[in-house]
């Protein structure tokens, strides 16, 4: 117990050091990263994509239980959240390997613009979380009349 | 490559000694869960955009191959990127104590789950007592 206690004191520490250093050298597009093997990435990771009618948003996200998605938006704001279970019922002495992260997750995303709730279409197929949010009414250009005096 | 481009954070990840690995560029290491039941080993391994058609698993000569193929293309260059899909490979070394003819392979969700049940010979056995 005493291990796992003062690991999570590093862990505490680490994340409070990324904190401290964080805008520290912009062109560094990966967060710094104290201890190299527990990187601190959100999960997912997303990769978000331009489309005629506003976003693809897609999230790597593999093994997650479908009934456990939730996807929320607000105006520009989408939140994915979910839960990857970790195998049931197994003994933590029968893992020859256990590399596989499980637990709850929540990632909120801004995106430049307003998005319409009614359109959002949400797919999990092999273990990629799509979401296409078209623009919002309000939030698509307009031409604007110009009178010539 | 950058780092943020691969699915797998492969440098990172734990690699044993008895473990085959072909670790070029090209391919990510997917992470797996390995336990034990009663009468087999389960093998978890988590291979996002990995379809059932992109998906090989061989045992030959006592060695466990997973490998799959992902659809890479891309409608557009994002705007944020976090992850590029990349084919997966990995490779273990299975005892003789798996009987390979009764291995079980399922895909769900991008996650592969293979059942390798013990062969008879290694199962425990109750022996009754004669008095």
């Amino acid at each position: 117990m005493s291990v796992w206690e003062s690991l999570r004191e590093m862990d505490r520490l680490r994340q409070e050091m990324d904190r401290a250093f964080e805008g520290v050298a912009p062109w560094v597009k990966r967060p710094l990263v104290f201890l190299p093997a527990a990187g601190a990435r959100q999960y997912p990771r997303v990769n978000i994509t331009p489309t005629p009618e506003g976003y693809l948003v897609e999230a790597l996200a593999p093994g997650v239980s479908p009934e456990s998605l939730e996807v929320n938006l607000q105006g520009n704001v989408v939140t994915i959240a979910g839960e990857k279970p970790a195998p049931e019922g197994v003994q933590a002495a029968a893992f020859h390997r256990n590399e596989r992260a499980a637990g709850r997750f929540i990632r909120t995303l801004e995106l430049p613009q307003d998005l319409d709730p009614a359109k959002v279409r949400a797919t999990y197929t092999d273990g990629l979380l799509r979401l296409a949010l078209p623009r919002a009414e309000a939030a698509k250009p307009r031409r604007i009349a110009i009178d010539a005096g | 490559m950058s780092a943020i481009e691969k699915t797998v954070p492969d440098a990172d990840a734990p690699t044993a000694a008895h473990e085959l690995t072909r670790q070029t560029e090209r391919y990510a290491l997917p992470p797996v869960d390995i336990y034990e039941e009663a009468d087999r080993l389960v093998v978890v391994a988590d291979l996002p955009g990995v379809t059932k058609d992109g998906l090989t698993v061989e045992v030959e000569q006592g060695i466990l191959t997973i490998e799959g193929r992902v659809d890479r293309s891309e409608a557009a260059e994002p705007l944020r990127r976090e992850f590029t899909l990349t084919p997966f490979f990995r490779q273990f070394r299975i005892t003789e104590a798996v009987d390979r003819n009764r291995i079980k392979a399922s895909l769900r969700n991008g996650v592969l789950r293979l059942e390798l049940p013990k062969s008879e010979a290694v199962l425990p056995r109750r022996i009754p007592v004669e008095c």
